[in-house]
């Protein structure tokens, strides 16, 4: 599931991928729409949205009030309805106010029905810091949507996965939690003009190695990466891992990986305590504890809010030079 | 419009259907025969079935934790739902989702929902699926006063309003919001009053005259389906047992002159009377009605009791749906 690099290359960006895919799904399937704040006649704060209302019209690109239980509601409803619902939460910071349509309705109603609902929706939404955009502009919180059942989550990091990921959350039919990040907005890549799909549930090895393995996704792939790269001149290979979807974990690539590296780091912007990192952790400890030669490295933000000044913003997001000193230490134990 | 003496019977059968229901409920939670939770209907009869007279099969509404009696008003069937409050496999969720949860998507009941106002946004959404394919469906709201007090109802309400959505919102009023008054947790008299502020128009009607909700919601629900948007009736009811369960817990929260009262305006038994003096249904054939109804339930009582109970395997069936997505479908 790498990009293809034989055929003629066409670089977008990642927001403009998500764009794509979403305009693609919308040609190909009537039922598929997208309500959200702004998302309309401004084409979304980030212009993930642009074009759309012009093409689509008003019913099928809505632009909604400011009121995140009902956007969620309304997606829930037309979705059990069976239209394909894309909705928007303009950023993931938002979705705290529409947890109980979340997590109570939408999370729960296929199981609390005893099967008889089906909730094709996608909630797209932009989390991470990075833009001085403070602390409830900011925020990581992918890991209390994993804790609950009924929730797929996905988090790309790059605009290739972005397109794909997005286009498989859309036909899926479960409530699905897209992830942006709004630090990779601008970044480009080979993105195919074609329809396609990525698997949920399926990691991807950025890099290869046989020290240590670095479990990450989102943004903070590109931190692993480059720390990676940059150890490599030491000697330490990296073989590190994209996670991709959050919910559910491809456990089998990393387990197997672990088996073979005996050393892992886990690596995410969200905060360290109660953050996925522990959960890929214990399940490795679970599974692969005789294989390990050191105890697993969890890096993640410190445990505070995401701070406002810039200085304190990137003292507080992990970056390649800390994951490359922690992940240096690792090999060395 | 007056309804005609087939809508009378037809009012008078679902108010009945679903206070054998409710009773029923309440005998076998005495006698400890039902798991978990259990807040009963009896007493707002009129308004389920005022409301769901107006609806077809694929009219949606969205209901509450008081649930049973929307259902029943929307053509649930009995089995189902007696089993389901027992937990058996058999029930409307296959024992998953118990009083709190119950549905019939074929119906179009959205499920009853454990928590207050969470179905109104819900309801929107259907709502709002109706306008996209361009039918003349519309969805209904079933919610209470204390629901009228939480964020989502007013998202949601004004959403609606917003994007002219087929939705009715029907609050009804029965003064408590669980254990405490209206009066302590809202400023305002008639829960309709927050109508206008979304730019809907709203209506008070007797929530115990079956026949005045029908005539608010056949106007509210033609309204809808001539594509003009949302609308809001209050109807005043109250419920003749406790918030959940049917003794008191103990607790003095309301006397027994007030409860004694509104009994006095059973919505069955005033629309009985209603009946023989127009003489469409004399007290023989309201009895038949009555015991129709018994039989079935009693029928349904004894489907629940010999279903199975769910299979321990089905625990993690039903989580996640595995279709493959089949393409587009109009």
């Amino acid at each position: 599931m790498t990009p293809p690099t034989d055929t003629e290359e066409r670089r977008i960006a990642y927001g403009a991928a998500f764009t794509e895919g979403l305009a693609q799904m919308m040609d190909a399937d009537p039922n598929v729409f997208v309500a959200g704040e702004d998302v309309g006649r401004a084409g979304g704060v980030f212009g993930s949205f642009r074009g759309l209302n012009e093409r689509f019209g008003d019913m099928r690109v809505v632009d909604t009030p400011i009121s995140e239980q009902a956007i969620v509601g309304l997606g829930t409803g037309a979705a059990v309805s069976g239209l394909r619902p894309v909705v928007d939460v303009m950023f993931m910071d938002f979705m705290l106010v529409a947890m109980d349509q979340i997590v109570n309705q939408a999370a729960k109603l296929k199981y609390m029905f005893g099967g008889k609902a089906t909730l094709p929706m996608t909630i797209t939404t932009s989390a991470g810091a990075g833009l001085s955009a403070a602390a409830q502009h900011s925020q990581s919180l992918e890991a209390m949507l994993c804790h609950i059942p009924g929730l797929k989550v996905v988090m790309p990091s790059n605009p290739y996965d972005a397109k794909g990921l997005l286009i498989s959350c859309i036909r899926d039919d479960n409530p699905t939690v897209f992830v942006k990040h709004k630090r990779l907005l601008g970044l480009k890549g080979e993105v195919p003009e074609d329809l396609y799909e990525i698997p949920l549930g399926a990691a991807s090895t950025v890099r290869s190695g046989d020290d240590v393995t670095v479990v990450t996704y989102g943004r903070m792939v590109h931190e692993a990466t480059s720390a990676a790269n940059a150890l490599a001149s030491a000697g330490i290979e990296c073989d590190v891992i994209d996670l991709r979807t959050l919910q559910p974990l491809d456990m089998d690539t990393v387990v197997q990986s672990a088996q073979r590296t005996s050393r892992v780091a886990v690596v995410h912007e969200a905060v360290r305590f109660g953050g996925l990192g522990g959960e890929i952790a214990s399940q490795i400890a679970e599974e692969a504890f005789d294989y390990l030669d050191a105890p697993i490295e969890r890096i993640g933000a410190p445990f505070s809010p995401v701070p406002f000044s810039p200085v304190l913003e990137k003292e507080w997001v992990p970056n390649a030079e800390m994951i490359g000193e922690r992940i240096r230490a690792l090999a060395a134990a | 419009m007056d309804p005609s003496p087939e809508t009378l019977l037809d009012l008078h059968r679902r108010m009945v259907r679903i206070r054998h229901f409710e009773e029923a409920a309440g005998r076998l939670a005495e006698q400890n025969r039902l798991p978990g939770f259990l807040h009963l209907y009896v007493g707002e009869e009129a308004v389920a079935a005022g409301v769901c007279a107006n609806l077809d099969d694929d009219d949606q509404i969205s209901s509450t934790h008081r649930g049973h009696g929307h259902l029943v008003a929307k053509g649930g069937d009995y089995g189902g739902m007696m089993a389901e409050l027992m937990g058996k496999a058999t029930g409307y969720c296959g024992g998953k989702g118990g009083s709190m949860h119950i549905c019939d998507l074929d119906l179009g009941m959205l499920g009853a929902n454990g928590i207050v106002g969470g179905g109104v946004p819900i309801a929107v959404g259907a709502g709002f699926a109706n306008k996209y394919r361009g039918s003349d469906r519309v969805s209904v709201v079933f919610f209470g006063d204390g629901a009228s007090n939480i964020g989502a109802f007013h998202e949601a309400a004004n959403m609606a309003a917003a994007l002219s959505l087929p939705v009715l919102f029907v609050c009804e009023n029965n003064e408590y919001g669980e254990f405490t008054p209206r009066d302590r947790t809202m400023a305002i008299t008639d829960v309709v009053d927050r109508a206008a502020g979304y730019g809907m128009p709203g209506a008070i009607v007797d929530g115990m005259d079956v026949v005045a909700v029908w005539e608010a919601a056949s106007e509210a629900v033609s309204r809808a389906r001539r594509g003009e948007g949302p609308s809001f009736i209050e109807a005043k009811t109250y419920r003749f047992y406790n918030h959940h369960g049917v003794q008191t817990l103990g607790m003095k929260y309301r006397s027994d002159d007030e409860l004694e009262q509104w009994k006095q305006r059973d919505p069955i038994e005033l629309f009985e009377d209603r009946l023989a003096s127009a003489g469409v249904l004399d007290a023989d054939g309201a009895q038949a009605v009555h015991d129709a109804a018994e039989a079935d339930i009693e029928a349904a009582i004894a489907f629940a009791e010999e279903s199975p109970l769910p299979d321990p395997d089905s625990l993690l069936v039903d989580v996640y749906t595995q279709a493959e997505y089949s393409g587009a479908t109009a």
